[in-house]
């Protein structure tokens, strides 16, 4: 039981600690940044999603499908809340992280092509991480503090 | 909602910005080892700030919601409960050390990025790759895990 607990735990904190990474990049290439420079952190932004989140999410989903397994959740007729707050965060991030990524990498692309200093591309991953981190930060205070 | 789970959910929390700050450090080490310019470099620490802000919530909100809750659910000298906290100390100790070795980098990269001189600086590039400062930075992470194991696992619990 501890193990699919530990890798769901690990994976949930490491997608958290790449969206707030990539958050972190993609505001700091908001401000007065040269082109170089805005190309750069854009670039950081996208590869924290990419090799952060997207991979934490996976580890988050698969240990909470182990633990939902091994403890025979499948046979409860009324989920708690908080559980229903978890799977939907879960299993509506994936598709939204698959989007904010490739609008993020396309928006990389673009501001090292043109040499411009800002994206919509990147502007609208910026958003959708934003509201990514604030809905698994509820996520897991819903999952920790299991209020019903 | 009861105390106990307020607590619970604040020391998980915690224990969140404690992880996201690793993280955001790991790509910083990582960054440093590729940053060509000093200017690149002081780009990587003004995001540096985040991690900075997170690690002290993470490592202040863990403790005291931990020990709190230790004395509410659980007894303070219980194997797992001592564990966690001579590991918290470790990881403090290594997280000073640390961040010592990168303001070192932080002040060089600045100071060359204020007299004028943007260009590849090998003696900045020799500090950014700092065997000392990688070498820290995994002993932390590891550390930070082994405590994320003890209050997975409780062992002895």
């Amino acid at each position: 039981m501890e193990l699919p607990l530990l890798l769901h735990i690990l994976g949930a904190s490491i997608l958290v600690g790449g969206l707030i990474t990539a958050l972190s990049f993609q505001l700091v290439g908001w401000a007065r940044e040269t082109p170089a420079g805005a190309a750069m952190l854009a670039r950081y932004g996208f590869l924290s999603l990419l090799v952060l989140a997207l991979p934490g999410w996976i580890l988050m989903r698969a240990g909470a499908q182990w633990i939902w397994s091994e403890q025979g959740w499948d046979d409860v007729r009324d989920e708690p809340g908080w559980l229903d707050i978890g799977w939907f965060t879960g299993d509506l991030g994936l598709p939204v992280i698959l989007v904010t990524v490739i609008l993020a990498g396309l928006g990389a692309r673009r501001l090292r092509q043109s040499g411009g200093t800002t994206s919509s591309l990147v502007r609208g991953a910026t958003a959708l991480t934003a509201i990514m981190l604030i809905a698994n930060v509820v996520t897991v205070w819903a999952m920790s503090a299991k209020p019903d | 909602m009861e105390l106990t789970d307020w607590l619970i959910a604040l020391h998980v929390l915690s224990a969140f910005a404690w992880i996201a700050a690793m993280v955001i450090y790991s790509v910083l080490v990582a960054g440093l080892w590729r940053a060509a310019l000093p200017s690149d470099v002081v780009r990587l620490f003004r995001v540096s700030r985040v991690g900075d802000a997170l690690v002290a919530i993470g490592m202040i909100g863990t403790i005291v919601f931990g020990i709190w809750l230790a004395i509410d659910e659980y007894e303070i000298w219980d194997g797992w409960i001592i564990a966690a906290l001579v590991l918290w100390i470790v990881a403090a100790a290594i997280g000073g050390r640390t961040g010592a070795t990168y303001k070192v980098v932080n002040d060089r990269a600045r100071s060359l990025v204020a007299d004028g001189h943007d260009a590849p600086s090998s003696e900045l590039a020799t500090l950014a790759r700092t065997q000392r400062g990688l070498a820290l930075h995994v002993a932390g992470s590891l550390v930070t895990l082994a405590i994320l194991v003890v209050m997975v696992y409780k062992p002895g619990a």
